[in-house]
């Protein structure tokens, strides 16, 4: 067999195809009737695109053996530039309100929370590869979760909340992966749920019965058990003061998530005209650069987070329905690649790579139809970003020479 | 087992799957809800947004005369409005405008309060643009985004100060009114009748607004081109009127030889419908188009000659001797007295009521008279004695069952009502039950005290002296189909139809004998209103012919000083309405050529009749 043959080729065609659409609809998204800065934009995206490919094809090249070896180091390197940024880092684009640009001499280097989700799927994958047993307590989980959250807690810090969640999908899904029980991970998760159901009393308490029965019938160790029930109290305890805590527009944005009318024209708005744009579309959607929301630039950041209503109302549900499948199609190869990729470290990374860009797709493409609450992370392959789409085609490089090496592995040792 | 155990992973992997799928279908799902679902919705949401109405104003109907002739009509003319989406954008636009053309404070303050009160719809910036700014700002139109320049109509008065106090004017819609709905189909910068027929007939003459689509983006920026669709305007019906345009003019050209101020009404006592009514001073209605001029209004209210005023509706005046038509009426109503009836006292220029002695207007007296002759020579005395034989109740009530009492309900908007008491209790609570005496009977009798009447109220009872039938015809401008037939009967055909040769006998040989007509039979009677602020002020109605009156033309000329100068006016109006414009020809009139021979003759007024008939 050849090099050729070892590449996986549906992958890299739902990766060109996903391609193709995301350019056209940037290109589209910048069309508007009063032309802004945005309209010439899909070429810089082009220029990243070529970046991002050369950056694929040079870690395509990259043993994952090499990379297991350096993991640490760039982990590590990665959490300090992560800290560098939270003192000098700048806002810019849509995300002006946060520190999350690392700027040397006024030029913007990128942003570090990008790479620093590479770097923690990497060091997660070096973890829980070493490992020949799942962990099965809350304790064993203790470093993994320290190892996600540190970077979680310096990008929330930014203040970046959307890509702070990212890394706990990453976090979720790479130890579902690697075994972890749903009930388990059910359990890890309860504090954030009881925080979240602590505004209502009624759903608050009969959340605290279902833990208390689930502690019962896992039968953790007893100071296990303790700390999380006790953690679970004191979410619902303090949810008020951390309520109060919040930047006003986080606030806002979880209330508008709640309902988009409650003040339509400040943050609702978002909301709002993005269902329109999408709901406007129809089936067949209202033509290629002919939508109207676009064009006429109702669309808040649509080049950005919001370029997939762009895309709805353009191409309607079919144009909709193609590039979830697209999608779905992506999600599906990158599985079976995990699956049966020739060591553990490969085989945890991909599936980590996997949940990144899962968490993606699904925040941002659910917070477009309300399903989400707002949050300004990206959508792969689409949104404008050179950080994101060199990380993301990085991730596309790593992938592919898993899926390599699971196929040429006991043919061209070498 | 391990957790990378081939089995383990699968089992995973076909978990993991089933995950991924599941989570497409709910995003699909969500999709599926909006765009399949909900589309009818969310297009119409869609639309919403991007297209913005821009109302089309509906020109109003046009105003005719009887035969044809446009007394108001509308010509395009430019508006400027402006769609922003803030108020910055306004302040901006307009700061950039003012190189062009310059605005003062209150114009930049109302466009700014105007745009507060309605961000969403474009607001007023200049109307009847002048042609120069409008080309400066379209040769720059990238520059002012947002910026509709629109053809209106603009309403216009061929015949301005003719026919002002009756057409009335337009003017912008306040916001008390829109807020209060009084008028229907209107909005911001609607254009309504203010006073006169375009207030009365609004509600025909306004029309329907068209609208317009303009595509606008989310910042309010409009895009270029139209956005197409939307409503045609209708225009208001066309409003006839009764008015004789001719006839109106002709008014409008004899009165300043007569007079400064005053009003003039023909009516046709037929059937009410109103021929001419002229009001002097007057004002060009044209000013108020686009806005009236703040200072030209504040010298039109300070103004002691109330150009506004319509004289011949709001104007209160005494109504003098050609009340005494109204005693004899009442007198033979009552069955009191007939045309031959003498008085007990014959007239020596005054009568002696208890202590206090009454003047006859002649002093040198007019002897004992018959009422006929009472009539047509005016005799105050006559009529005082009348009045102390009907008595003061019964003045008051027969008065105001003949109408003096109240309105005539002309379709003008404004009128006065008549000051007039009905009953003696008004007295009792201006005097006291004991402050006044029968005295006021005797003011009463001669058209003075407490009576005040308008002109369009008398000309009502001098129809109603023209007609055959004792019905009192209501005036009005715009005839309605069988409006006829409502008019009420208020006396015995008999005793008007009796009142009429000595009404003739005015004019053949009483104090209006100067005003006499070749060839026509006229009735009239003349009167002076005493007037404690200045000279006296002249009345004089007359109809003709006699035999079949066609016309009745009344006149109230202010400081006019006595009827028989204003009765040659109303003659010369009868004449022109009944013998059409070659009246004139026969007219005895004296036309003085200057010594430097100027070409066009002048015509004497008053002044060459008023030493034939002296007082």
């Amino acid at each position: 067999m050849t090099r050729r043959a070892g590449l996986d080729w549906p992958l890299i065609l739902a990766v060109v195809a996903l391609l193709l659409l995301g350019i056209a609809t940037l290109y589209s998204a910048g069309q508007t009737d009063f032309p802004t800065l945005a309209a010439g934009i899909w070429r810089r995206q082009l220029l990243w695109l070529a970046v991002g490919i050369i950056g694929a094809v040079l870690i395509f090249r990259v043993s994952p053996r090499i990379l297991e070896w350096a993991t640490p180091f760039v982990y590590i390197g990665t959490v300090a530039l992560l800290v560098i940024t939270l003192f000098f880092g700048t806002g810019a684009g849509t995300a002006a309100g946060s520190k999350s640009w690392l700027a040397i001499a006024g030029v913007r280097l990128g942003q570090p929370a990008e790479l620093a989700k590479l770097a923690t799927i990497l060091m997660l994958a070096r973890h829980l590869a070493g490992r020949r047993e799942q962990p099965r307590t809350a304790f064993e989980l203790l470093p993994a979760g320290i190892i996600a959250g540190i970077p979680l807690v310096l990008v929330a810090a930014q203040p970046d909340l959307g890509s702070a969640l990212v890394f706990l999908g990453i976090f979720f899904a790479m130890l579902f992966w690697v075994g972890v029980s749903p009930w388990l991970l059910l359990l890890v998760a309860s504090p954030v749920i009881s925080l979240i159901l602590a505004f209502s009393t009624g759903l608050w308490g009969a959340w605290i019965v279902f833990v208390t029965i689930l502690l019962l019938w896992m039968r953790p160790y007893m100071l296990e058990a303790l700390v999380m029930w006790g953690m679970n109290v004191l979410m619902g305890v303090v949810a008020l003061r951390l309520w109060t805590g919040l930047a006003e527009y986080q606030q806002n944005r979880i209330l508008s998530f709640l309902n988009p009318e409650i003040d339509p024209r400040a943050t609702g708005w978002n909301v709002i005209q993005s269902k329109v744009a999408i709901g406007s579309g129809g089936l067949f959607g209202k033509g290629f650069v002919e939508g109207t929301q676009k064009r006429l630039a109702f669309l808040p950041a649509q080049h950005t987070d919001f370029i997939y209503p762009v895309l709805a109302e353009e191409f309607g549900f079919v144009g909709v329905v193609v590039s979830l499948s697209l999608f779905a199609l992506f999600f599906l190869i990158t599985i079976r690649i995990a699956r049966h990729a020739v060591d553990t470290f490969s085989c945890v990374m991909v599936a980590g790579m996997a949940g990144m860009l899962l968490t993606h797709v699904v925040e941002n493409v659910g917070m477009t139809v309300n399903v989400l609450p707002v949050t300004g992370i990206p959508l792969p392959f689409y949104s404008y970003g050179g950080s994101f789409l060199i990380i993301c085609l990085m991730t596309i490089g790593l992938t592919l020479r898993v899926a390599w090496d699971a196929r040429l592995g006991g043919y061209l040792e070498g | 087992m391990n957790w990378n155990h081939p089995h383990e992973l699968q089992r995973r992997a076909f978990a993991t799957s089933v995950l991924v799928v599941g989570v497409f279908l709910v995003l699909g799902g969500a999709f599926f809800r909006l765009q399949v679902l909900g589309w009818g919705q969310y297009a119409v949401q869609s639309r919403n947004n991007q297209f913005r109405p821009v109302a089309v104003p509906a020109p109003r109907g046009i105003i005719v005369d009887r035969h044809g002739v446009v007394l108001a009509t509308n010509v395009p003319s430019y508006t400027i409005s402006l769609l922003a989406s803030s108020h910055d954008v306004v302040r901006a636009t307009l700061d950039s405008m003012a190189k062009y053309t310059p605005f003062d404070s209150t114009q930049y303050a109302g466009v700014l309060g105007r745009h507060e009160r309605s961000p969403d719809n474009p607001v007023v910036i200049m109307r009847d643009a002048p042609f120069q700014v409008v080309a400066t700002l379209e040769e720059r139109k990238a520059s002012f985004p947002g910026l509709i320049v629109q053809t209106e109509p603009k309403r216009r008065y061929p015949h301005a100060d003719i026919v002002s106090h009756l057409l009335g004017y337009v003017g912008e819609v306040s916001e008390e009114e829109l807020a209060g709905g009084e008028f229907a189909r209107s909005r911001m910068g609607t254009l309504v009748g203010r006073g006169g027929l375009e207030s009365q007939y609004d509600d025909d003459l306004r029309g329907l607004d068209g609208e317009r689509l303009v595509e606008v983006d989310a910042l309010g920026r409009m895009v270029m081109g139209e956005g197409g669709g939307g409503l045609e305007p209708q225009q208001g019906d066309t409003l006839h009127t009764a008015l004789d345009f001719d006839l109106q003019q002709y008014v409008a050209e004899l009165f300043p030889a007569f007079g400064e101020r005053g009003a003039v009404v023909a009516m046709d006592p037929r059937d009410g419908a109103i021929l001419a009514m002229y009001s002097v001073p007057s004002y060009d209605p044209n000013e108020f188009i686009g806005g009236v001029d703040p200072e030209l209004w504040e010298s039109w209210l300070a103004s002691e000659s109330t150009p506004l005023l319509n004289r011949a509706v709001q104007g209160l005046y005494p109504p003098a001797s050609p009340w005494k038509l109204a005693m004899a009426l009442m007198a033979l109503e009552r069955g009191d007295v007939t045309l031959e009836t003498k008085m007990p006292v014959e007239c020596r220029g005054g009568y002696q009521y208890f202590n206090r002695y009454f003047r006859c207007w002649r002093a040198a007296g007019h002897a004992d008279l018959t009422l006929a002759e009472a009539i047509e020579q005016s005799c105050d005395v006559y009529f005082y004695q009348l009045g102390l034989m009907l008595g003061l109740d019964s003045t008051l009530r027969d008065a105001a069952e003949l109408g003096f009492g109240r309105k005539t309900g002309v379709d003008l908007p404004a009128e006065m009502a008549p000051v007039f008491p009905e009953t003696t209790a008004y007295f009792d609570s201006l005097y006291g039950p004991r402050g006044w005496t029968n005295a006021v009977a005797l003011n009463m009798a001669i058209g003075q005290g407490e009576n005040s009447q308008t002109l369009i109220n008398m000309m009502r009872f001098y129809a109603l002296l023209a007609r055959d039938d004792g019905r009192a015809p209501t005036p009005t401008l715009v005839p309605r189909e069988g409006g006829e037939a409502d008019f009420p009967v208020l006396a015995s055909a008999a005793n008007v139809a009796q009142l009429r040769p000595p009404l003739e006998m005015v004019v053949a040989s009483g104090t209006a004998i100067a005003s006499r007509i070749r060839n026509l039979r006229i009735a009239g009677k003349t009167g002076t209103a005493q007037n404690s602020h200045g000279l006296d002020h002249g009345w004089f109605i007359g109809f003709a012919p006699v035999d079949a009156p066609e016309v009745v033309v009344g006149a109230i000329i202010e400081f006019g000083e006595h009827g028989s100068s204003v009765a040659p006016m109303v003659t010369r109006i009868i004449a022109r309405h009944l013998l059409g414009p070659d009246a004139d020809r026969d007219r005895p009139v004296r036309w003085v050529l200057p010594a430097d021979s100027a070409p066009t003759p002048e015509q004497l007024g008053p002044d060459s009749t008023r030493g034939v008939t002296g007082r």
